[in-house]
């Protein structure tokens, strides 16, 4: 279990000072895999160096199974890292870069074998041990620097956004051999990245940073059907943000009147009182429909084909900007629609997410 | 259309550029010919012999010499190597810290004094000593060219350690390396090139060393270029020619292979 407590970085000091993390408390359970997802600058790697040992805070704590890590350098940590870089030592065979940190630790020569081996296995690698790191793909590279990281049995292991090299489908290839390595291994993963969906389909839990705060943490479900703010709407998946007014509200529920003049339901949590709010709505939570049945009206302004999905753009008659929706392309998907057409956007029973502003 | 200014194209750019080539070898290429003159002039060619290069074999007094200037370049870029490499890890491998840029200043500085001030600095200082302690051994050169030798040294090791990857070593740390072993099994196999390419740049550097030597020996303590100096001064004759052919047969040998070492990767 990692325990961050309200963990402060500085870089620079004066007038050039930033605040890569402004009082960041966070939770990481064992066996966990946590991913921290922002987008660049956000501090989501600062956090994980900071688990490593390569930066200390600058104030607050981190505790290992509560250890303290404050002033343990890096190679007293049980964690490892993958490095963005792999960072894979050129000069020796893949066979030697796995079996380092063990080598480093002093065990025993036939333990090392064996568990190199084992950990070339676990990644499919074994028949290339022998190699020069510069003699295989990227991709290997990357099992290489995974096999490396779990084979001194690391507590925690850190992923430094370690599938951004990497082509689309190796990658898509790669998020469910990570998935596969953390439930065989049982090893606590924490994956830094600035890709939602990689964040969705890899992780337990997520937290959504921004500008060296943590602005949600959730299991990827919650994160994306509750998003906690407007910065996490937009951030994870596409969403369409409109105006409206809170009229009432029980329990998790609110009844909302769009400018339409419709009246709909939508979730919110948090602060019920009346008033201007925005609600947050998915592109494939809302229907096309004739006009007269839409909650919103529109004009249909581009139709965009893009495989399993068409996208539906729509200026709204109600407000400025753009609704965008979804429908997948299957046979009986209903009728075809042109650019130009009146068309009406059907929200569900329950419409979306209730944001403040 | 104006084609791109191109200095090749220039009007005299050929004769300009053959000009200079010839004025820089043509004097070592006449050197390296008149070794092999079998007369005694080192202007009139009389045939072809080697007898100066045995003449030269067989002085006692070259001989001595280049044993010499052996012993001192070795121990100087030893010294000056290990020297240099503390320096580059401190300049490279470590937080900025205050004063950074004077010791990189400080470091290079035997290369921005005159040659000629270094000298009588170290013959002062070296005759203090000499004083206080009455030791007269070859120590002084090795230590005085060690001296001058460590910017020749610091340059390509430091050079070689910009240019490496530093999550390899956070990679090293990362997994269990303490400081010293990531020095030994990740820093140290990447950047023998650049010390090896330093201790041959510091070798050659030393071996062709006149005005520092000239000031700092004792009676007795000719290297290989102080002694050329010294025949000079008396009769001419194509054994000089002989000897500069050899040590520029050396000199050429360890460039290139500093040239080609210096370009591995990896």
């Amino acid at each position: 279990m990692i325990d961050i407590r309200e963990v402060t970085k500085v870089f620079g000091a004066g007038s050039d000072a930033f605040r890569a993390l402004d009082r960041v408390s966070v939770t990481i359970r064992q066996n966990e895999f946590f991913t921290l997802l922002g987008p660049s600058g956000c501090g989501k790697t600062t956090l994980l160096r900071m688990i490593a040992g390569f930066e200390g805070p600058t104030e607050g704590t981190i505790l290992l199974d509560g250890d303290d890590l404050a002033g343990k350098p890096p190679y007293e940590r049980p964690v490892n890292t993958v490095f963005q870089s792999y960072a894979l030592f050129p000069h020796m065979s893949v066979a030697e870069n796995v079996g380092f940190g063990l080598r480093m630790l002093g065990r025993p020569k036939d333990e090392i074998a064996a568990t190199v081996r084992e950990m070339l296995a676990l990644v499919r690698m074994s028949e290339l041990a022998e190699r020069q790191t510069a003699q295989i793909s990227g991709g290997q590279q990357q099992r290489v620097a995974l096999a490396r990281a779990l084979a001194p049995r690391p507590k925690v292991l850190l992923l430094d956004e370690p599938l951004s090299a990497l082509d689309f489908k190796l990658r898509k290839e790669m998020q469910l051999e990570l998935k596969r390595l953390q439930n065989e291994t049982g090893i606590t993963f924490v994956f830094v990245t600035h890709d939602q969906e990689e964040a969705l389909t890899m992780s337990d839990r997520i937290a959504v940073m921004n500008a060296g705060r943590i602005r949600q943490i959730g299991v990827p479900r919650e994160i994306y059907d509750h998003p906690a703010d407007r910065f996490v709407a937009d951030f994870i998946g596409d969403t369409n943000f409109l105006s409206a007014e809170l009229t009432a509200r029980t329990g998790d529920t609110a009844t909302l009147r769009l400018p339409s003049g419709r009246t709909v339901e939508a979730r919110a949590q948090g602060d019920g009182t009346p008033g201007k709010v925005t609600l947050a709505v998915r592109p494939e939570h809302a229907e096309l429909a004739p006009p007269e049945e839409g909650a919103l009206t529109g004009t249909l302004t581009e139709v965009v084909y893009s495989g399993t999905d068409t996208h539906y753009h729509v200026a709204l008659d109600q407000e400025a900007g753009l609704f965008v929706l979804r429908r997948q392309n299957r046979p009986d998907a209903g009728p075809a629609h042109q650019r130009g057409d009146r068309v009406g956007i059907r929200l569900g029973a329950v419409a979306g997410q209730v944001l403040r502003d | 259309m104006a084609r791109p200014f191109e200095v090749t194209r220039q009007p005299g750019f050929s004769a300009i550029a053959i000009a200079c080539f010839v004025l820089l070898y043509l004097p070592i290429v006449l050197l390296v010919i008149y070794s092999f003159n079998a007369g005694e002039s080192i202007s009139q060619w009389e045939g072809f012999s080697l007898r100066w290069y045995a003449s030269a074999w067989e002085n006692e007094q070259i001989q001595a010499a280049t044993i010499r200037s052996v012993v001192i370049a070795t121990g100087a870029s030893l010294i000056a190597t290990s020297a240099a490499v503390l320096a580059a890890l401190a300049t490279t491998r470590t937080a900025p810290w205050r004063g950074r840029t004077i010791v990189f200043a400080l470091v290079n500085q035997p290369l921005m004094v005159p040659e000629i001030v270094t000298a009588v600095a170290l013959l002062i200082f070296f005759s203090m000593i000499k004083v206080a302690t009455g030791y007269t051994g070859l120590w002084y050169l090795i230590l005085a060219h060690a001296a001058f030798c460590i910017p020749f040294a610091y340059m390509p090791v430091r050079a070689r350690l910009q240019g490496m990857d530093l999550s390899l070593e956070q990679a090293g740390a990362d997994l269990y390396g303490t400081p010293v072993k990531v020095f030994r099994h990740i820093t140290l196999p990447q950047l023998w090139p650049g010390i090896l390419a330093g201790a041959m740049l510091a070798f050659v550097i030393s071996l062709d060393d006149v005005v520092i030597t000239e000031f700092v020996k004792s009676a007795g303590q000719d290297t290989l270029p102080t002694y050329m100096l010294g025949q000079i001064r008396r009769t001419i004759t194509p054994e000089i020619n002989a000897i500069s052919t050899a040590l520029l047969a050396v000199s050429i040998l360890l460039v290139t292979a500093f040239f080609f070492i210096s370009r591995t990767r990896k």
